[in-house]
């Protein structure tokens, strides 16, 4: 790969700024970042569990999916700028873990989708009734659902694993 | 305290924990699945607290908000005590020496006690209030307890890996 060498550098600059050091040897702060971090997770993968579950009428099935949609999706966006800001935090105290680990580009790419399909659904609730207008729609709403679970499911495998795929 | 001793060391020296301790991909798998069931615990858990809190879903009675959310946080709830179970007989003495660990447990049991509290005293006018935007104290109070003593047992849980290498 080209851009490892690139990457490399990258890290080694922000390794040697003095956030990076900070977060280095306060030794709670990466734990604590962490913990932050699996809270959005939280908040972001049970959002759209919920309103994937309802699009595939499993949850609140008497409520409309524009109803539940507006409970649960909104709320998103705010968590996300603070997940992204965690992890900004985590790559700078750690530039390595992660700038040279492939599973970090899984991430990210399942993230990237995950939020894309999210922000979809988001968009759709503003016209009522929009996955129920005829069967096929009704198909693209629950296939749409579906993969948004499995990119959710993803994204938490290959974070988990970043820690045991990281470069020595 | 000795049975207990006994039944920790014979899970420990079983053939699932031998497997998950020698295997390099079962323990991150297990460890995956464990994070995954604890983020649906806590987010699901999370929309009934506020709800108690008077501070989300306030358009819906907070008696419908519980029935339609916990059956889903229940469910999460067995994931996580399976896979975390299971990381817990790969190296059960170890795991028994980590005060994050034990606070971990502990913090699930006030969890526990602040649930059932709320079920069988605070829950039991629910009819009356469940409708209002803002549930009355006790509600307000078990809603706000759940959510700090859940982000302290993801804390705790965070933590435990800093403190302990498995293997």
């Amino acid at each position: 790969m080209a851009d490892a060498a690139i990457l490399s550098d990258v890290s080694k600059w922000l390794a040697a700024t003095s956030l990076s050091h900070t977060i280095q040897t306060a030794g709670w702060i990466i734990p604590a970042l962490q913990t932050i971090h699996i809270l959005c997770v939280a908040v972001l993968f049970s959002s759209a569990v919920l309103v994937d579950l309802r699009i595939w009428r499993l949850f609140l099935r008497d409520l409309p999916v524009r109803d539940v949609g507006r409970r649960f999706l909104p709320l998103i966006w705010p968590v996300v700028l603070i997940l992204l800001i965690t992890g900004a935090l985590l790559i700078i105290g750690e530039p390595r873990r992660s700038l040279l680990n492939a599973t970090f580009y899984i991430k990210m790419a399942l993230l990237a989708f995950a939020l894309a399909l999210t922000g979809l659904l988001h968009w759709s609730l503003a016209s009522p009734g929009f996955w129920d207008k005829d069967n096929a729609r009704r198909v693209a709403g629950r296939l749409a659902a579906t993969a948004s679970l499995v990119a959710w499911c993803g994204v938490i495998f290959a974070g988990r694993f970043i820690a045991y795929t990281q470069a020595g | 305290m000795q049975p207990f001793a006994d039944v920790v060391s014979y899970l420990e020296s079983s053939s699932v924990a031998d497997n998950i301790r020698e295997n390099d991909l079962l323990f991150p798998l297990i460890e995956s699945v464990h994070v995954l069931a604890i983020c649906l615990v806590v987010g699901s858990i999370l929309v009934v607290d506020l709800r108690l809190l008077g501070l989300a879903s306030t358009k819906w009675p907070a008696g419908s908000v519980t029935k339609a959310i916990l059956p889903f946080t229940w469910c999460a709830f067995v994931v996580a005590v399976a896979s975390g179970g299971l990381m817990f007989i790969s190296n059960a003495s170890k795991y028994l020496g980590n005060g994050f660990f034990i606070a971990k447990m502990i913090l699930i049991g006030i969890a526990g006690l602040n649930m059932l509290t709320f079920h069988f005293v605070g829950a039991r006018d629910l009819p009356k209030w469940e409708r209002h935007s803002r549930p009355p104290l006790p509600a307000r109070l078990a809603g706000g307890l759940s959510i700090l003593l859940w982000i302290a047992v993801v804390a705790c849980g965070r933590w435990i890996g800093f403190t302990m290498q498995p293997g």
